[in-house]
């Protein structure tokens, strides 16, 4: 009987294989179940309505629904982080994934950036059909001052963004039940100094300085001031030196998402926690 | 066998009945508590509720300038802070389905012990309402503390507020048993399912803004639901003048809205076990009891 040999990838070719085959279940699974369009748009629709009736109550000024649509569009890609990133390698434990994912030839990091490629294509549809749809709910107006900038700026934002999630999920490796109640911990706290809802520059500088640590912070405040009439004035910080910010973030966190996986996948092994499910 | 502790089961339905609830309230206390230490798990119970209330302060203060003596800002505060007992109980109840079906996997040992499973549900939603008795205290007194919340223990109209309080938390109670047979029948986004209905019910009920603020069709919405009565009695029990600033249920006394809010826990009480009964017999046709997605 004759055997069918198999071609086999290594080096940079298994890199990419992994990445594209990861990222593949990600992109497919929307086609294939589309009620993502009722509940990934519909609940952060919901959270944005909420609050753009609040700042109607307070008579604030239209500006305001429109970084209102804009941060609730941007929670999509926070969530996706917490809860489709860092948490993930959590639920690959759960179901008994994590262990297959550290035997087969391929490297985490590769799963990883397919899981962050997939998960940030996925999610940039649902953020974009929560700000149309907020936008012509809410009448809101755009007038982009630099439309490469705004590129810019989102793509570095996103790179940051998920370069973070890489990092934050060898940290989740470690974790058992907790790590449900952390991401869950995250969210609120995030919107709140993030400034998702309201402008950055609000906040305490020292607060906002702080809070600039995570990407969506500054991304999302140099989209405002891009993309708002009004969103200059209402800038924490310059949108070059916000764009300088969010190049520094990408670098320090793929870096350390890359340093942190090999060091926390060694110590997960160490001690015996891949295949640890303590519910 | 020396020592042999002999167990008669009980043929009483209240009596098992209290049981189940009974037993799932200490487990549910120890599922929600035990997975971190006593500090953490602190930190936990209200970082979130005072982030939720933080984002709702800021962006008040940042139009009004600070403005907290209005009373639209005690409106917006008191709305939230209460409606964490939404989320919680309501939440707490459908959960444990998801929980005890696709995390424990244990669901269908459930349903062959000698329990009531609509007791044990409710029972398992105790814990969260503990977790939120806690999360709404600490929300409320930094109000009070930090934002000149006009809250006063002489001037709080105590037994409005307690019998509020107690029918408000059995009407969620039931409208979690609702939502824990709607999560019985269905496979995918059950886990959205209670984040839905009470984002839902966060925009209709008028929790952070009054409902005049609401497009005039969309209001209809916000009177047939009973959170828009509880939130409107817990606001007049607290902070009574302030309450009656806004039009929106101004013409009611408080008696017309107990006698409301009374006969809707009603309906939905007798609703709630209709329904549970029908979606756990439709779900026990199909096989889904034991049912785990892995969604």
């Amino acid at each position: 009987m004759a055997a069918t040999r198999i071609k086999k990838n290594t080096g940079l070719r298994l890199f990419i294989q992994t990445v594209i085959g990861r990222a593949y279940p990600r992109v497919i699974g929307q086609q294939r179940e589309k009620s993502w369009l009722f509940f990934d748009v519909f609940l952060p629709l919901i959270a944005v309505s909420a609050y753009v009736f609040v700042y109607r109550a307070i008579q604030a000024p239209q500006e305001y629904i429109g970084f209102v649509v804009m941060g609730g569009a941007m929670t999509a890609f926070w969530l996706n982080v917490l809860w489709s990133m860092s948490s993930q390698l959590y639920w690959e434990k759960e179901q008994g994934n994590l262990a297959l994912y550290i035997i087969a030839p391929n490297s985490l990091t590769a799963i990883l950036l397919g899981m962050a490629l997939g998960g940030l294509v996925a999610t940039t549809l649902r953020a974009l059909a929560i700000t149309i749809l907020g936008s012509w709910i809410f009448a809101v107006q755009y007038e982009v001052a630099s439309y490469w900038q705004l590129f810019l700026v989102f793509t570095l934002c996103m790179v940051a963004l998920y370069g973070m999630g890489m990092m934050m999920s060898s940290l989740f490796l470690l974790l058992n039940r907790e790590a449900w109640h952390i991401s869950n911990m995250a969210q609120e706290p995030v919107y709140l100094i993030s400034g998702f809802f309201f402008p950055i520059k609000n906040l305490n500088f020292w607060v906002a300085a702080g809070a600039s640590l995570i990407p969506l912070t500054v991304g999302l405040d140099a989209m405002r001031q891009l993309v708002f009439p009004a969103g200059a004035s209402l800038g924490f910080l310059s949108v070059n030196t916000e764009i300088l910010i969010l190049v520094g973030l990408s670098v320090l966190f793929l870096v350390l998402a890359q340093v942190l996986l090999g060091y926390m996948e060694r110590l997960a092994i160490r001690e015996g926690r891949i295949t640890d499910s303590r519910n | 066998m020396q020592n042999a502790r002999t167990f008669t089961p009980s043929a009483d339905k209240s009596a098992i009945l209290w049981r189940s609830f009974r037993t799932a309230t200490w487990l549910g206390w120890q599922i929600e508590s035990n997975w971190a230490d006593p500090f953490l798990f602190a930190v936990y119970s209200f970082v979130k509720p005072l982030a939720s209330a933080g984002i709702l302060v800021i962006m008040y203060s940042v139009i009004t300038g600070g403005a907290f003596d209005e009373p639209i800002f005690p409106y917006i505060y008191l709305g939230n802070a209460f409606y964490i007992y939404v989320g919680a109980v309501m939440n707490g109840v459908s959960w444990a389905v998801i929980d005890d079906r696709e995390h424990y996997k244990t669901l269908k040992y459930m349903y062959v012990a000698p329990i009531t499973v609509p007791g044990y549900l409710l029972g398992r939603g105790v814990a969260r309402m503990l977790i939120g008795t806690i999360s709404v205290a600490i929300t409320v007194l930094f109000g009070v503390i930090f934002l000149n919340l006009p809250l006063s223990i002489t001037t709080i109209n105590w037994p409005l507020f307690f019998v509020t309080l107690i029918i408000g938390v059995i009407m969620l109670a039931l409208l979690g048993l609702i939502l824990a047979g709607i999560t019985l029948m269905i496979a995918n986004h059950v886990w959205f399912l209670g984040e839905a209905v009470a984002g839902a019910l966060y925009v209709f009920s008028g929790a952070i803004f009054p409902l005049e603020v609401l497009p005039a069709w969309i209001r209809p919405v916000g009177f047939v639901m009973p959170i828009t009565y509880w939130l409107e009695l817990i606001r007049r029990a607290l902070v009574g003048n302030i309450a009656a600033a806004f039009p929106t249920l101004a013409q009611l006394s408080d008696l017309q809205l107990l006698g409301i809010l009374s006969g809707m826990t009603l309906v939905f009480g007798i609703g709630a076990l209709v329904i549970f009964r029908w979606c756990e017999n439709w779900a026990r046709e199909r096989g889904m009891i034991d049912m785990v997605s892995n969604y």
